[in-house]
């Protein structure tokens, strides 16, 4: 029965209508749809899909909760592992995760998880509020946590509830790491992450806004001012360049800085925010990760002509989720793949009026085995553009690491974090999310946010490192 | 948080916030910065810390007023909030005794030189310092310099007050007459790259705090990139501070000029506003 009703879709706004706003792409489903969704999951004894899910929710519970319509219930049920469902039915890549593994996976089409998680927590937001309550157990232990991101916010949660005195430290003006800077108000609403982080205040945890550490107090110092653990969340927020000629050029931006300026600083409502950023009329985005292709649904939306995604591989090999791939060309993006740039050109004033490409093609699979792409000689073409964005990746920051003596790190710079505990070189110094594992996903961030909470509570209790 | 304490016009385009911010005025030091956002809709954007009271929490920021983000700044007035401040941020500067040092500063960049001249006097240095300006309004804090200063030198391009003429020459004199052990210059790009290519012949080390643009201030964006040395450096993290003999000044110079036409159509916007709210 139930594998006769199709995989129900999510309505979107149509693409050429949606180039022109910064609103949210799939619209949710209704009540009905998600209903016959629900109806589709066949409440396996052993639910595979659990094993696809970094935090492991309880999926056919919360969906058997849904579907007997009690959709609060199903909100508290996945709320057990995951503390930012609303993030998460958006963001994550459930095609490679809970989805992947759900046995209806391989007669077709999975259960959609994801679209459901979403549903069941823009429920709990629109229509019933609840709100958190501090803890009842309290303990006078105080832990540091730098990093607002999905890692930051998910230990702050869960050690908060277990009546911690939670401090995040955050460097920026707002809350929510990646979710706020990085990824695109029409892919996740800030009024969601907002939410969630006045529901973590709620629970007591204390946000210090604008607050670096590295640069004034250091680790030692939180260490050493009352604090009895530190979590470090701080991400992979350093931008890596191409390192060719011309990449200084006015106009080059990293993905970073295009992304931060419109979404944290609101330079799409430019001039009515004050924060400017140059509006291309034709658009070079290098990369092929979701950063590239926010970085190009972004520019579309900016007003820009023509986009490009420069990507040195095939299609095959794009990091990014299918689904963004596939909106991204919905909506116009060019693809033009096998591709490497060489250099930027620039117009007397500085300006960058061109870029020089190699054509590229496949040889054998590399170390990570995706084929690795070797340049055709003579194959140099350019395009012109007049705004670059360079979106191939980002490096953990070193200011923590490099003020944090006794803390291991990798070559890389990353910290070096026990996969279990979180646990650093540093006594009382734990870390997770992407500043140990490197760019990663919001979900993955968020299990190693849990698995610190968990450790360090071990720690504070016991006493014992 | 972030009161306005005092604000004041101290020329015509220049002018002076002590801002309470308890935090900053505890752990700044000389050569740092913030990141303010005057309102809600502001842009992040950074001042030197120029000076700080740490007994009542407050830092002191010199600003002149070239644009939205700064008119607005002016236009805040005691008792009002910032909407944000941020810091301190970036490196200090190394303050050693280095024996003769001189501080040389332009425009509103005596502002972010004052506080390494303090500094560098109180580490024992013999301190000379040479500030200038187009004209005398755009002076600041040349009775707290010379307080401060062993030798005093103020110039000016149109002759109004001091010596006509630019810091450079000063400094050539000086050079000339005397072992120069350090040399710190802040201001225009133009004038630092003068400076530095003055001090090069002389092969007198020579520090120059940059102002490139910038967003987030923490080392996340990159858009205050500069090359020094032939290599990238973030001039939020990696200084403000670098050393004048290996920066690409016309880099910067063109770097600046990113957003020229936004500034502008910005301060129209902002203007217009302010019009119709005052009923012109
Ligand atoms: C544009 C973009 C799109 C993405 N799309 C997806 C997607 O669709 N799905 C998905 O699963 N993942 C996506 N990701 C990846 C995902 O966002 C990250 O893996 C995740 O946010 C990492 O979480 P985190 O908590 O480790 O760090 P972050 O989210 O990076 O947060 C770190 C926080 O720490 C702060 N910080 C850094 N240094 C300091 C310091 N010294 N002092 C105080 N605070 C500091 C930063 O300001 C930041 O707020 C995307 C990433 C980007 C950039
Ligand atoms: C580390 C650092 C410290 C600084 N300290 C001070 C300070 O103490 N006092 C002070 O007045 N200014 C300082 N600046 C410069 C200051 O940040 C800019 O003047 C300010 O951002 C201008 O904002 P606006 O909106 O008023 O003008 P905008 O509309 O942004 O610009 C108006 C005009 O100013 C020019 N301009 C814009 N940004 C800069 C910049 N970063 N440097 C030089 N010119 C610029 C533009 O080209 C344009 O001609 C500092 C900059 C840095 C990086
Ligand atoms: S959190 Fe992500 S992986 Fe887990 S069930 Fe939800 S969508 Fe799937
Ligand atoms: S594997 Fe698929 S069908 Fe089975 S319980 Fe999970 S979601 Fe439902
Ligand atoms: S201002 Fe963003 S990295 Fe320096």
């Amino acid at each position: 029965m139930a594998d006769k009703i199709p995989r129900q879709k999510m309505p979107q706004q149509d693409a050429k209508n949606r180039i022109r706003n910064f609103n949210e792409v799939p619209l949710g489903y209704d009540e009905k749809t998600a209903m016959l969704e629900a109806a589709r999951c066949l409440q396996c004894k052993r639910p595979t899909c659990i094993d696809g899910c970094p935090v492991n929710i309880n999926i056919p519970g919360f969906i058997k909760a849904l579907k007997e319509g009690k959709p609060l219930e199903a909100f508290f049920t996945i709320k057990q592992t995951n503390s930012l469902p609303a993030v998460c039915g958006r963001v994550c890549p459930q095609e490679d995760q809970c989805e992947k593994l759900c046995v209806l996976a391989k007669k077709g089409d999975a259960v959609a998880i994801g679209n459901l998680e979403r549903y069941v927590a823009d429920y709990e937001r629109e229509k019933e509020h609840f709100v958190a309550q501090r803890s009842d157990s309290h303990t006078n232990k105080k832990v540091a946590i730098i990093g607002s991101g999905p890692a930051g916010l998910t230990a702050a949660g869960d050690l908060a509830r277990i009546g911690y005195n939670v401090t995040i430290f955050e460097a920026l003006h707002k809350a929510g790491g990646v979710l706020v800077y990085g990824i695109p108000e029409f892919r996740l609403p800030k009024d969601i992450v907002q939410y969630e982080i006045d529901a973590l205040k709620a629970a007591g945890v204390t946000v210090e806004l604008s607050r670096v550490i590295g640069t004034a107090e250091t680790v030692n110092d939180l260490l050493s001012t009352g604090f009895d653990a530190v979590f470090v969340a701080t991400g992979a927020g350093l931008p890596l360049f191409l390192d060719i000629p011309g990449e200084n050029l006015q106009g080059v931006y990293s993905a970073n800085e295009y992304l931060t300026r419109s979404n944290l600083m609101k330079a799409y409502k430019f001039p009515e925010y004050d924060t400017p950023i140059v509006k291309g009329q034709k658009v070079a985005v290098f990369g092929g990760g979701n950063v590239a292709m926010d970085s190009a649904r972004t520019a579309l939306r900016l007003g820009s002509k023509e986009v490009y995604i420069v990507y040195r591989r095939s299609r095959t090999e794009m990091p990014a989720r299918v689904e963004e791939v596939e909106r991204a060309e919905e909506e116009g993006v060019i693809f033009t793949l096998l591709t490497n740039p060489v250099q930027f050109i620039g117009d007397e004033k500085g300006r960058v009026k061109a870029v020089e490409c190699l054509k590229m093609e496949l040889g054998e699979p590399d170390a990570s085995g995706r084929r690795s792409p070797i340049p055709v000689k003579g194959s140099e073409f350019t395009i012109d553009i007049d705004v670059a964005i360079i979106a191939i990746g980002n490096g953990p920051n070193p200011l923590i690491p490099k003020t944090t003596p006794g803390m291991d790190i990798t070559k890389r710079g990353n910290i070096i974090a026990d996969p279990v505990t979180m646990k650093t070189s540093k006594i009382g110094v734990f870390a997770g999310g992407d500043i140990v594992t490197g760019a990663a996903t919001v979900i993955q961030a968020m299990g190693a946010g849990r698995k610190a909470a968990k450790a360090i509570d071990e720690y504070l209790s016991t006493g014992s490192w | 948080m972030y009161t306005i304490i005092t604000n004041e016009k101290i020329s015509d385009n220049v002018g002076k916030a002590i801002v309470e911010a308890p935090y900053i005025a505890k752990h700044r030091k000389a050569g740092q910065f913030v990141i303010v956002i005057v309102d809600e809709v502001g842009e992040r954007i950074p001042l030197t810390i120029a000076d700080s009271d740490k007994k009542n929490g407050t830092i002191t920021l010199y600003y002149q007023i070239v644009g939205t983000s700064t008119h607005k700044l002016s236009l805040k007035k005691k008792g009002e909030e910032l909407f944000n401040v941020a810091g301190p941020l970036g490196h200090p500067t190394n303050i050693q005794r280095y024996g003769t040092c001189v501080c040389v500063g332009g425009g509103i960049g005596i502002a972010a030189v004052y506080p390494i001249a303090v500094a560098m006097k109180d580490a024992g240095n013999y301190l000379i310092s040479i500030i200038g300006a187009r004209n005398k309004d755009l002076l600041i804090l040349e009775k707290e310099l010379k307080a401060k200063s062993d030798e005093m030198i103020v110039t000016t391009d149109d002759g109004s007050h001091g010596v006509k003429g630019f810091v450079t020459d000063e400094l050539k004199t000086i050079l000339d007459g005397g072992k120069v052990d350090i040399v710190v210059a802040v201001g225009p790009v133009p004038m630092m790259k003068a400076v530095s290519d003055l001090t090069k012949k002389y092969t007198v080390k020579t520090l120059v705090s940059l102002n490139s643009i910038m967003v987030d201030g923490t080392g996340m964006c990159g858009g205050c990139r500069v090359t020094v040395d032939g290599k990238k450096q973030f001039t939020c993290v990696d200084g403000p501070e670098f050393d004048a003999h290996l920066v690409d000044f016309d880099e910067l110079m063109k770097r600046l000029n990113t957003y020229k036409e936004q500034e502008k159509e910005s301060f129209e916007k902002h203007k217009c506003k302010l019009e119709q709210y005052y009923g012109r």
